[in-house]
């Protein structure tokens, strides 16, 4: 890719920002009912200012609008007047499925961006000088669940699916993961976590390189970005993957061009891109390789968009994310942001055969709590934990629950002492959980203690993330880690499956 | 390589404006006014000799700027290389803004403090039609630098930030520093109004070293960042049912203890946090890096950045003299492509079609191309290495949609009569656009396209709607190439 500003060029575009002190703004809700719109989506009464000008079309009302821009290719397609169907089948969903065998596993990567507090998420209560460093932000003994393998750890009580989940078998909990030597820059240290190296310099992601190493020329769904934007993790060296925020928000139309017209038009701009992809122009190959994939995820996921003009989701009907992809499982429903909602569509996704591999989200609620911590922990972590198990009991309702492993990670802990903003400044080692049901229940390494923390009072790691990772390659991958992670003969490995 | 000796009567208008500005000799009566363009010192590293024609230009218009109006490039392009950088680093007065003022879809005028996405619509229009396009480019480029969103603020402080940038923008970097470490608006953002000596915060303390002028884990460690944290505090505001007011420096909560800061000790506050970032031995390199990446695709030459370290140093941190010599440099022209950024692409939309802001669909357009005004990502700014994936490349396309609402062809008549060949509705595409010439892989694939569509007409009555479903579709794609997208 072509030199960026700056000495480290991050390989992805989002980074954990600090954040206001009162959540999120009017203009962010805003922003997320615009993009309700755009999905196809009826915007939410409270949500929709009427300032607010809709998405342009010469002469398109909202009501075409919305079957215009949500449904259009649809309605092309749906019509079936350019006889696409097929090819959408043959070229898409069927294709793709056929180069990757029923029942292969999905790794989804969830990163909570900011750096969570992993001493409120799983707290020593009962410790005195966890109080002591916590006057304020002490999670109370007896307030949650406590963990069953270490008692004397509590999950925090808006973590409590998360403890259901455990409970269950379904969670392995790492109280004590990061790295030693730890950098407490978000950007480095994201950075180290997203390429699966302690190595600023790196600038593929570790399921990219995975995907590099085993994955699809072709095949831009092998790795599935759902930020809107493609996540560092999944940055390859040679092959495609792609990003999209749902896969019903997914649909691409032409001002003025309709009818068997709007088809060619939209191939004419992928061939273009599968023309000019491999220029070697780094600038010219970005941009032709995001046209050329383009053309691929409109075929694949046309079978998402709306039927006949109509929207599968109305919110009139249903407040439920999950309804807009037919799941028989009540998803949360998010004040800000959609993880509720692209987790809902990637379980149908999951269950509609479309060839993933690895995916990864990042969380909408920015966790770095550097002051007011309780706001934004309490309800980013409730939306997280009960998201994820919606997530969850939608696999198992589907019958795919055996392929998908969720991991979840963040780019490090807090300090282990409280700032004088009812906040926390930046710490090393942190928690991270891997759900799923074929996962080893349990706790892997152990709770860092309080009195052993290091020269800068952060808590230290006795799980190496690197090791984690080179785990996963080998046990639900079947591949060499060696090939992967760099040093990966040098990184522990633990039991993760059962 | 050696440049050609030049008959007198030929010579570029830079040697006249050369010989305006020598003392000992008469200003040459026949010379326009606006020929006189100040001339640049000399270049403290390689200069660009090669061809200066319309396509050298159009690069630094989009790199530079916001991308030619039509016509632009080739005015520019006579000016020779030399006075076309001059005409963009040394705009004299005070900007214009040139055309029809912005309006929303109502026809009422913008209101950047109330009405959201309209701060992201007035800068835009800024970037549309203001005169001193390089000012604002500049401006873009220190916003993406100290990453501020309003997400912490609001729409007036953010715009009183970009008045302090835009007043820096092609100034002093030390000058700048200062103004930014007790702007409001990142006072609020990085927790410089809650930084106080019982508890100091470390946010802007860390950023202002790993982003702004250092660079991660160059030069500085822990213990540097926590000094340089108890440096700034102080700073605090009161908040009212309008927010965030009164921002000041209130001494009850500054440090006054002793600091070590890279070494140096003293009771430093915040004019001396800045001071010893900027005169710390790595920042030169840092700064000089980083400013070449956000005009050069290829890596900056070890000699060339040693040379234009020491010209910052002895400049006294000065930011004109760098831009000036990066945008004469062989590389910017003879170097590979660079994506253009999502905003300054918008806009050359505007600039190229002639148009100017009439609605302000642009805001949740900058959402889905991935550049909000304001709301940068993070505090690192955009990433200009990755522009495009499919989502984003799907918001450009949303971005055309946008730009054609009032210019998509329908109706009974068609203007470019029913006899127009494939070719010349490819050539009226281009026109629409400002005409920029494209490669001919593209050219090729577009009037296959229109090819293809005339030949989907099966009645005669389909004529004319067919022909303007050829015109739209070119329409929208133009822009949409990997050559229109990169400069």
């Amino acid at each position: 890719m072509s030199a960026g500003p700056g000495p480290r060029v991050p390989s992805g575009p989002t980074r954990g920002v600090p954040r206001a002190p009162e959540g999120h703004c009017d203009g962010f809700s805003r922003a997320q009912a615009i993009r309700r719109v755009l999905a196809g989506k009826p915007p939410v009464a409270r949500e929709w200012d009427p300032r607010m000008p809709l998405p342009a079309g010469v002469g398109i009302d909202r009501r075409r609008f919305l079957a215009g821009a949500a449904g259009g290719l649809l309605t092309v397609y749906g019509a079936g007047r350019l006889g696409l169907t097929d090819r959408m089948l043959g070229d898409g969903i069927a294709r793709a499925a056929a180069l990757q065998p029923a029942g292969s596993p999905i790794l989804v990567s969830l990163f909570m961006q900011g750096g969570v507090d992993g001493l409120s998420l799983l707290a020593p209560a009962g410790d005195p000088l966890y109080v002591k460093l916590r006057p304020t932000l002490a999670v109370a003994a007896g307030s949650g669940a406590p963990l069953r393998e270490d008692p004397s750890l509590t999950w925090h009580p808006s973590a409590s699916s998360f403890a259901q989940l455990h409970d269950a078998g379904k969670v392995a909990v790492f109280p004590g993961i990061g790295y030693a030597d730890p950098d407490m820059s978000h950007f480095t240290s994201r950075h180290y976590w997203e390429v699966g190296a302690t190595d600023t310099s790196l600038l593929t992601g570790w399921m990219g390189r995975y995907l590099d190493v085993a994955g699809d020329t072709t095949n831009p769904f092998q790795g599935l970005s759902m930020d809107g934007q493609i996540n560092p993790t999944l940055a390859t060296a040679k092959n495609p993957t792609a990003a999209i925020d749902q896969p019903n928000s997914f649909a691409v139309w032409l001002s003025g061009v309709w009818g068997d017209a709007l088809g060619w038009a939209l191939d004419s701009a992928s061939s273009l891109g599968d023309t000019q992809r491999h220029s070697r122009d780094p600038a010219i190959a970005q941009v032709a390789g995001a046209a050329s994939e383009v053309g691929i995820v409109r075929r694949t996921l046309a079978p998402f968009a709306p039927t006949n003009g109509n929207l599968r989701r109305d919110a009139a009907t249903s407040t439920n994310p999950g309804a807009a992809y037919g799941s028989s499982v009540t998803y949360p429903t998010a004040a800000t942001g959609d993880l509720p909602d692209r987790l809902a569509g990637l379980a149908a996704m999951i269950a509609a055969g479309i060839p993933l591999r690895c995916v990864a989200l990042t969380t909408d609620t920015q966790f770095d709590t550097h002051s007011g911590q309780e706001t934004t922990f309490d309800s980013g972590v409730k939306l997280v934990a009960d998201s994820l198990a919606s997530f969850q009991a939608d696999l198992e309702a589907r019958g795919v629950d055996g392929r998908v492993l969720v991991h979840v990670w963040s780019e490090f802990g807090r300090r282990a002492q409280e700032n004088g903003s009812d906040g926390t400044d930046h710490g090393a080692a942190g928690t991270s959980l891997l759900i799923g049901s074929r996962v080893n229940g349990g706790m892997i390494g152990e709770f860092a203690p309080l009195n052993q923390l290091d020269a800068n009072g952060n808590q230290q790691e006795n799980v190496d993330f690197r090791g984690v990772y080179c785990s996963l390659l080998e046990q639900w991958f079947g591949q060499d880690a060696g090939a992967v992670i760099p040093g990966a003969a040098g990184f522990p490995r633990y039991q993760l499956l059962t | 390589m050696s440049t050609p000796i030049r008959s007198p009567d030929k010579l570029p208008p830079v040697r006249e404006a050369r010989h305006a500005g020598h003392r000992h000799r008469p200003l040459r009566r026949n010379v326009r006014p606006k020929l006189i363009l100040p001339v640049l010192d000399p270049s403290p590293t390689a200069v660009y000799r090669g061809k200066f024609t319309a396509e050298q230009a159009t690069r630094l218009l989009w790199r530079a700027g916001f991308g030619p109006r039509p016509g632009d490039a080739e005015r520019l392009a006579k000016l020779g290389m030399e006075a076309a950088v001059a005409s963009l680093t040394r705009p004299q007065g005070t900007a214009r803004l040139v055309g029809a003022a912005p309006h929303d879809d109502h026809g009422q005028p913008l209101d950047p403090i109330n009405t959201w996405g309209d701060d992201h619509c007035w800068w835009l229009d800024r970037m549309v039609r203001s005169n001193q396009q390089l000012i604002e480019r500049m401006t873009l480029i220190w916003h993406s630098w100290f990453a501020t969103s309003e997400e912490a603020s609001n729409a007036q402080l953010m715009i009183k930030q970009n008045w302090m940038m835009r007043r820096h923008a092609l100034g002093n970097f030390h000058q700048l520093l200062l103004g930014v470490t007790v702007d409001p608006a990142m006072l609020l953002w990085l927790n410089g109004n809650t930084n106080d000596k019982d508890s100091p915060n470390e946010n802007y303390g860390r950023e202002m070293l790993e982003l702004f002028t250092l660079g991660a884990d160059r030069g500085y460690d822990q213990r540097d960042v926590h000094q340089n944290a108890r440096a700034l505090t102080g700073w605090t505001n009161d908040w009212n049912d309008q927010g965030p007011s009164n921002f000041r420096f209130d001494p009850s909560l500054h440090d006054y203890g002793v600091k070590r800061i890279f070494g140096h000790h003293g009771r430093f506050g915040w004019r001396d946090s800045c001071r010893l970032a900027v005169t710390h031995p790595d920042h030169p390199s840092f700064l000089v890096d980083k400013l070449w990446g956000y005009f050069v695709g290829a890596k900056i030459p070890r000699a060339t950045a040693h040379a234009l370290e020491r010209a910052y140093t002895r400049s006294g941190y000065e930011i004109r003299p760098l831009v000036e010599a990066i945008l004469r440099h062989p590389l910017f022209y003879d170097g590979p492509r660079l994506v253009i950024p999502p905003v300054v692409w918008t806009a050359g939309l505007l600039r190229g079609s002639r148009q100017t802001i009439t609605t302000t669909s642009w805001a949740w357009i900058a959402q889905l191309t991935g550049q909000v005004l304001f709301q940068p990502p993070n505090v690192s700014g955009w990433n200009y290495a990755q522009w495009l994936d499919t989502s984003r490349w799907a918001g450009r396309l949303e971005a055309v949609n946008v730009a054609l609402q009032n210019h998509v062809l329908d109706g009974k008549t068609y203007p470019y009569g029913i006899t127009e060949t494939a070719v010349e509705a490819y050539k009226h595409a281009i026109d629409f656009w400002g005409g920029h010439a494209l490669s001919s892989t593209a050219r090729h694939n577009l009037i296959a396209l229109g090819r293809q569509i005339a030949r989907g007409q099966t009645h005669d009555w389909e004529q004319i709607s067919f022909r303007q479903l050829r015109q739209n579709a070119l329409r929208v794609l133009i822009p949409m190439t990997p050559d229109w997208m990169t400069a």
